[in-house]
């Protein structure tokens, strides 16, 4: 490991890590919030020679407002004014899916620096980074039961697609923005409605309740 | 010589002092006085003085119970560099012996708890023996991260000449195993994430229930003993924050005095702003810091 940049990487596996045991509503929001902070010191940090110090900027700027204060912000009043639980009851016990994802990420560190990658010079953690969020953030979709617990994973899932996305961004700058900043929020988006009608059909956001659907 | 013979010394001598902070930390955020911080040491010295009480239906483990558990919990200080410049005694693979020194520490108690036959006692002992197993996968994952990153095999190079290096070129993992190694700590000693010292609820208590039965100068020992295990997991999270070693050995010994104080104000404060963890959800905090121990290890093996 060379450096502090690491850190960055680490902490972002390790907030994957926190989210995945918590079962606090708010701590998760708060955890998801802290990744997207972290996620946008990373096109400055990786900034080579290269890069157009302007378009890492933007990129970071964009990240930061999105990610770190827009999108928790929106979730935590979706969250108060919807009377959500603040715990989170998982399908899937804490434990079991904290080990998963564990090992999940310890698999995405030993492949991912096996995979050739057509750029040389990448920063070795990325790609086990991405690979170990995106499917942390799998984990959660699947495991939580509530609505809110899966727009979490799906954020989380976000942010690794995100730290993939560097990879690309000294080659399709706007491509990358773009797609980055926009589809989040054409997710949160969906995802509102979608808790917002669940809310409204059943008086609760619990999932479960859909399957019990007759006519 | 000197030298060592002082960390021995302060070993011996300062563990009840931490405890003293532990507890003004705590009185002060709660906007209390609070008690001296030389109280321990008189509450040591009035347990001494008094008389023991045992029970008919105890046997001779009782009685050895608070000894060898104190004994080993004093043998394992010898281990570990504890501010001076080596630990007294140091060979190859003497962190497993540290490990077990303290596991052996526990086994006493636990059987000293069984052997009273009291059904509470039962309970924390239980209760004690499956967090503790849960415990010892973080700090062996933690300090075998220690060792692959420091390449020494004793906790005197571990934990003194080697860090320095690591901590350039492996910090992040050094950061987790760190941080691993606290909440081990705060487990081991029983503290409030894990167990609340100062509960005086039988059903909930885990450490304190089982030494519910020992009186006058076993109690005193065991209290001795638990205060000597702080100092030493202390010494631990510090010696692995504080890096490297200060060139001057006095003022190195210095800034691990003031490390173990930071480390006892550090407790205090997650002691005054933590609540207790369900029962349930204690071994999901011991299994994440083994995650994150194995964690650390895994970017140490990349």
């Amino acid at each position: 490991m060379t450096g502090w940049i690491d850190l960055l990487f680490v902490l972002v596996l390790v907030i994957d890590l926190f989210v995945l045991a918590s079962s606090r509503l708010r701590a998760g929001i708060r955890a998801v919030a802290l990744q997207g902070g972290v996620l946008a010191f990373m096109p400055l940090a990786l900034a080579g020679a290269a890069t157009d110090t302007r378009h890492a900027l933007t990129l970071a700027v964009g990240a930061l407002v999105v990610k770190a204060l827009g999108i928790p912000w929106l979730l935590a009043r979706a969250t108060r004014e919807s009377t959500v639980s603040r715990e989170l009851a998982p399908l899937v016990g804490f434990v079991p899916t904290l080990v998963a994802g564990a090992l999940g990420i310890a698999l995405a560190i030993w492949l991912g620096s096996d995979l050739p990658l057509p750029f040389p010079g990448t920063h070795p953690l990325l790609v086990p980074t991405s690979m170990g969020t995106v499917w942390a953030g799998l984990l959660l979709i699947v495991t939580r039961r509530k609505a809110v617990g899966q727009v979490l994973g799906f954020l989380v899932l976000e942010n690794g697609v995100f730290v993939l996305g560097l990879l690309l961004s000294d080659f399709m700058p706007a491509m990358v923005e773009v797609g980055v900043l926009l589809d989040l929020f054409a997710a949160v988006f969906v995802m509102g409605l979608v808790m917002f009608d669940i809310q409204r059909a059943f008086s609760s956001l619990d999932t479960e309740k859909l399957s019990s659907l007759r006519d | 010589m000197i030298l060592a013979a002082l960390q021995l010394a302060a070993f011996l001598l300062l563990p009840p002092l931490l405890l003293g902070v532990i507890g003004r930390v705590k009185s002060r955020v709660a906007g209390r006085e609070g008690p001296p911080l030389l109280q321990p040491y008189l509450d040591l010295r009035r347990l001494a003085g008094k008389g023991a009480v045992y029970s008919r239906t105890t046997s001779w483990i009782f009685r050895a119970g608070p000894v060898v558990s104190l004994a080993a919990v004093a043998a394992a200080g010898l281990l570990l560099p504890l501010g001076g410049p080596a630990s007294t005694l140091s060979f190859a693979g003497d962190f497993v012996l540290l490990a077990y020194l303290l596991g052996l520490a526990r086994f006493a108690t636990v059987l000293a708890a069984l052997d009273t036959g009291s059904s509470f006692e039962g309970m924390g002992a239980a209760r004690e023996a499956a967090f503790s197993a849960l415990a010892e996968p973080a700090l062996f994952l933690g300090l075998v991260s220690l060792v692959r990153s420091t390449g020494g095999v004793d906790l005197t190079h571990l934990l003194g000449d080697g860090l320095a290096a690591s901590w350039r070129t492996d910090g992040p993992a050094l950061l987790l195993v760190a941080l691993a190694i606290f909440v081990v700590a705060l487990a081991e000693n029983a503290r409030i994430p894990v167990d609340d010292p100062a509960t005086h609820l039988e059903l909930t208590m885990i450490h304190e229930v089982m030494v519910l039965d020992h009186s006058g100068p076993d109690l005193a020992m065991i209290q001795y003993g638990a205060a000597l295990k702080l100092y030493l997991f202390g010494a631990l999270v510090v010696q692995l924050a504080l890096g490297a070693r200060l060139a001057d050995p006095w003022l190195a010994l210095l800034a691990f005095g003031l490390g173990q104080v930071a480390f006892a104000v550090a407790i205090g404060l997650v002691e005054s702003t933590m609540a207790r963890l369900r029962l349930v959800r204690v071994p999901q905090l011991l299994i994440g810091a083994s995650v994150l121990s194995a964690f650390a290890l895994i970017l140490l093996l990349r």
